[in-house]
């Protein structure tokens, strides 16, 4: 029970969720929801460790790991954007879709070895005390690029020109339409980055965090969290990744409660009867539903919502609502 | 020449929808028999295996439609609440929790293995229905009061469901240490053909059991539920046009609610006739995701309580087959594909997708 091993793990846990987060928060932004992150990050992983095997390196399978995310997410811009499905059932089956394309072409990749992502450790940042062993030390490279892409996300979307125009196309599309931008292009730009993302996160899944292939328990639900961290962070980067990191460590420091004989001075009930332990895997799940009830009081307190337009279908030509 | 997209003003003929979903399904197969063949499968071979070990004689049809039932269950669940836009996609962790209670009845015990049948199974369906009930009133309730995403929510219910019957049959109802409850006492069993294969001798070896019938039962209910009654009605308006049912007065809050529990319900069946009928035991492996295959059985029937039936019937031919193809995802993969066709294919029945001369583009142009 050690705070800087759970919090330690917490980051580099919470750097699977950021990086899927972030990326679904651009899609929604964009006025496109995709429930599809769970097989974006699973053919990501797949994918990944699959091209690192057979290049040798894995910086080539976590580039394989965001393409192939992105490619999945393809599928979900044509049925959403220009068919105008409904995007609750498309990201449905691209859920299923990822999830049985990675079970099958992932056959027997699980008894092979890929090479991995080593970790580093940042020079005189590693050495602070706690603060340097909790964030910038022996993490996976890709943690600190999710340092670098909180803000950045950040002030691309509540700063820029081309954030701005990522919001008009998701709180009132057909404004934007008037103002010459290609409401279609732009949606599928913002659908494949967050496919990209996702499955970048299952990459840094099989390459770095939890190295390995094992099938669907790779994710064993994480893109699904990412999901409703979003509604969590309110579309706000920033949010997402206190959400992620925070929702790591506690994931950790759960499982950590069982080690112990004695906790706080009481016989740790958890350590005589393991089987209570069903019980705490239970608790992640029961606590993205408190954050979600957190989230949505907030939001309804302080008039936040969901991008105007998120889920609708953009229809050229016709009127908007 | 280029695709152009109009908008469809005249009605199409009443055979298009079907026609969609089989042409949907068709092309789901020759795609998943392409990516089969490019891995290195013999797609055609399999094929044939596939037909034969689902339709091909009467004990294998017989194993099609056990899969099939719990199918009609979760398929009539996601119906129900996909008619309001409630997005319940809990069936799976609803049915685990409808065979828990279920199977509360049974091992607690409230009933002793002498109890006649006809007051256990009606005792356990009762049970099985309020634990699926109980399971999407949470969602519902989150919904209605603190406007919570409900797909969210089902989704991680489910995963608290299996942690939650996992715990059971690991400690409090493992069976000398077996991850899975005692075998129930037979008063507990649905009735199967096969028990009755002393009468007749062609029962022998099928296990169809009374499940099917009470599944063909709830699939009347919810086909009157839906359109006859005044609920149904409601149902439907809140679904296609939320602010329209609150001008006219329709309570929204409370529907949410209820269509949630009465999915959960219907889910929670599922569960109780898999304990009863197939595995008369509780243990994991009691869904091979029937739940979520509800999802896809829901919307390739087109919320038809009555096609519900023709679809399930074919999703439970694909878990036979699933059970027998290696690779073991290439099921998934093919309901994946499967639903992608089918919500593409809607494009057509909303619009007309033409091709036209680029002379005639430019005359047509904004």
């Amino acid at each position: 029970m050690d705070p800087i091993i759970i919090l330690h793990a917490g980051i580099a846990t919470g750097t699977v969720l950021l990086f899927a987060c972030i990326g679904a928060i651009f899609n929604e932004r964009a006025g496109i929801l995709n429930l599809g992150v769970e097989g974006m990050m699973l053919i990501g992983a797949m994918a990944g460790y699959s091209v690192a095997l057979s290049t040798g390196s894995a910086w080539v399978g976590m580039i394989a790991a965001f393409i192939a995310g992105g490619l999945l997410s393809v599928a979900h811009a044509v049925v959403t954007i220009h068919f105008q499905a409904d995007q609750v059932v498309s990201g449905l089956s691209l859920t299923f879709l990822g999830t049985g394309l990675s079970t099958v072409l992932g056959e027997g990749l699980s008894s092979q070895a890929a090479p991995t992502i080593s970790d580093v450790t940042i020079p005189l940042l590693g050495n602070i005390p706690f603060i340097g062993s909790v964030f910038f030390e022996n993490h996976s490279p890709l943690v600190y690029l999710g340092y670098l892409l909180i803000p950045a996300a950040w002030f691309y979307i509540f700063r820029t020109r081309p954030g701005m125009t990522l919001r008009a196309i998701g709180e009132k599309p057909e404004a934007a339409d008037v103002l010459g931008i290609s409401v279609y292009r732009q949606r599928y730009a913002y659908v494949i980055f967050g496919g990209c993302m996702a499955g970048l996160a299952g990459g840094i899944i099989s390459l770095s965090v939890s190295p390995g292939w094992y099938s669907v328990q790779t994710t064993s639900g994480q893109g699904w969290i990412a999901v409703g961290l979003v509604i969590f962070a309110q579309w706000n980067p920033v949010r997402a990744a206190i959400g992620s990191f925070l929702f790591g460590a506690l994931r950790r420091g759960i499982l950590d409660l069982q080690g112990p004989a004695t906790l706080f001075g009481f016989d740790n009930p958890l350590f005589i009867n393991a089987n209570l332990g069903f019980f705490l895997k239970m608790l992640p799940f029961i606590l993205i539903i408190l954050a979600l009830v957190i989230g949505s009081n907030q939001a309804r307190r302080k008039r936040l919502g969901a991008p105007a337009a998120l889920g609708v279908p953009y229809i050229r030509g016709e009127r908007g609502l | 020449m280029r695709l152009e997209i109009e908008k469809r003003v005249d009605d199409l003929p009443w055979w298009a929808p079907a026609a969609l979903s089989v042409g949907a399904v068709v092309l789901a197969f020759v795609v998943g028999g392409i990516i089969f063949k490019l891995i290195g499968g013999e797609p055609i071979r399999v094929f044939g295996f596939f037909i034969r070990n689902t339709f091909g004689s009467w004990p294998a049809f017989s194993d099609t439609l056990v899969k099939a039932t719990p199918l009609i269950f979760t398929g009539l669940a996601c119906t129900v609440a996909f008619k309001m836009k409630m997005w319940n996609i809990g069936a799976e962790g609803q049915l685990f929790m409808g065979a828990w209670f279920a199977s509360f009845v049974v091992l607690f015990p409230l009933v002793s293995p002498e109890t006649s049948r006809w007051i256990v199974i009606p005792l356990m369906m009762i049970f099985g229905m309020v634990g699926g009930g109980i399971y999407g009133f949470i969602p519902g309730w989150l919904k209605a009061r603190y406007n919570v995403n409900e797909i969210i929510t089902t989704l991680m219910l489910n995963y608290v469901a299996f942690e939650w019957v996992n715990y059971w049959i690991f400690d409090q109802w493992s069976d000398a240490g077996f991850q899975m409850s005692p075998t129930f006492a037979k008063n507990a069993w649905l009735p199967r053909l096969t028990d009755y294969a002393r009468q007749f001798r062609a029962f022998s070896g099928i296990t169809l059991h009374l499940g099917v019938i009470i599944a063909l039962i709830a699939v009347v209910i919810v086909w009157w539920l839906l359109s006859k009654s005044q609920w149904g009605f409601e149902v439907k308006l809140i679904g296609d046009n939320p602010d329209a049912a609150r001008y006219s007065g329709v309570h929204i809050k409370r529907n949410i609610i209820l269509v949630l529990m009465v999915s959960g319900a219907l889910a929670g069946l599922a569960g109780m006739i898999e304990v009863t009928g197939v595995v008369h035991r509780l243990q994991q492996q009691i869904s091979p995701g029937y739940g979520f295959t509800g999802i896809i059985v829901a919307w390739l029937a087109k919320l038809n309580p009555v096609a519900v039936i023709l679809v399930s019937i074919l999703f439970g031919a694909l878990i036979i087959a699933s059970r027998e193809i290696q690779p073991a995802g290439i099921s998934q993969m093919l309901q994946g594909l499967i639903l992608f066709f089918i919500i593409s294919s809607e494009v057509f029945t909303r619009y007309k997708v033409k091709l036209v001369r680029n002379s005639a583009a430019v005359v047509g142009a904004d």
